[in-house]
């Protein structure tokens, strides 16, 4: 199922370098602080966020962070979705498995964060750059 | 270059980690204090990450990758004043920093060293002079 909802604003972050994923962190931050989220919750997101932004770094080649406030009902929604024109991912089930890992990492990027947020929604394809979505509600 | 800065009080080394780390600057700090064991013939490291507002996957495996290289360097690694939001959020991420001894706050984290250390140590320690930079 699609993830819904109405956008009601917006704001994008490039990620190029190791830097730009502390912005990524600073900025997903201010949002959450901004929308009321508990401590907790500001935490997960911004942990995840980070996994995310790193992802995109260093399996895309770069990309872009596009943090959207999203309506839903009487819900509000916190959407991140990242981008990147990388080589995509072949396999996405054994992506999200935990420990496995194409990098020099853990292999708790993908799988960590979807426990972390709420949605999750992965759009790659091989050669054709990797996309992931996913919104924390409050 | 940007680094986190090491202090080191007799047989102990300190880091405060007052920063957002990107990535480099953590893999900075792990080859300084891989270093400085060394140079300081260290026998305790105590990390404070209270400061520290998210702990990823990637600065949670310095940490891990820290603990281990200082125990393979006869010196003992405590991490201290991990928030408890950033524990939650740890755990459920699925990292829960096997390896790594944690204490409350920096004193017991001291203490904690202090013991260990002294378990080990038949011979004199350097208590020598202090240096900072």
């Amino acid at each position: 199922m699609a993830i819904s909802g109405t956008v009601q604003k917006t704001e994008t972050v490039p990620i190029v370098s190791s830097s730009d994923v502390v912005l990524v962190r600073q900025r997903v931050r201010i949002w959450t602080t901004e929308m009321k989220f508990s401590l907790v919750e500001q935490t997960k997101i911004v942990t995840a966020a980070s996994e995310l932004g790193r992802n995109t770094l260093e399996h895309g080649g770069g990309g872009s962070l596009e943090l959207a406030l999203v309506v839903n009902g009487a819900r509000q929604g916190l959407r991140l979705r990242f981008s990147d024109k990388g080589p995509g991912i072949v396999d996405i089930a054994l992506a999200m498995k935990d420990g496995y890992t194409t990098g020099s990492g853990l292999g708790l990027g993908l799988g960590g964060s979807k426990r972390l947020m709420n949605e999750f929604e992965i759009d790659t394809k091989p050669g054709d750059g990797t996309t992931i979505t996913t919104i924390r509600w409050k | 270059m940007e680094r986190i800065p090491i202090l080191r009080m007799g047989n102990y080394l300190l880091v405060t980690i007052q920063v957002d780390m990107h990535d480099k600057l953590a893999l900075t700090l792990q080859d300084d204090l891989t270093n400085r064991i060394i140079e300081a013939n260290a026998k305790g490291v105590l990390i404070d990450i209270s400061s520290l507002e998210i702990v990823d996957s990637f600065i949670g495996r310095t940490l891990a990758n820290i603990a281990s290289m200082a125990r393979v360097l006869d010196a003992e690694t405590v991490v201290v004043g991990m928030q408890p939001a950033v524990a939650i959020t740890l755990v459920e991420l699925g990292m829960s920093l096997p390896g790594i001894r944690t204490a409350l706050n920096v004193e017991s984290g001291m203490e904690y060293l202090r013991e260990t250390v002294e378990d080990h140590e038949e011979s004199d320690g350097d208590f020598g002079d202090s240096t900072e930079d």
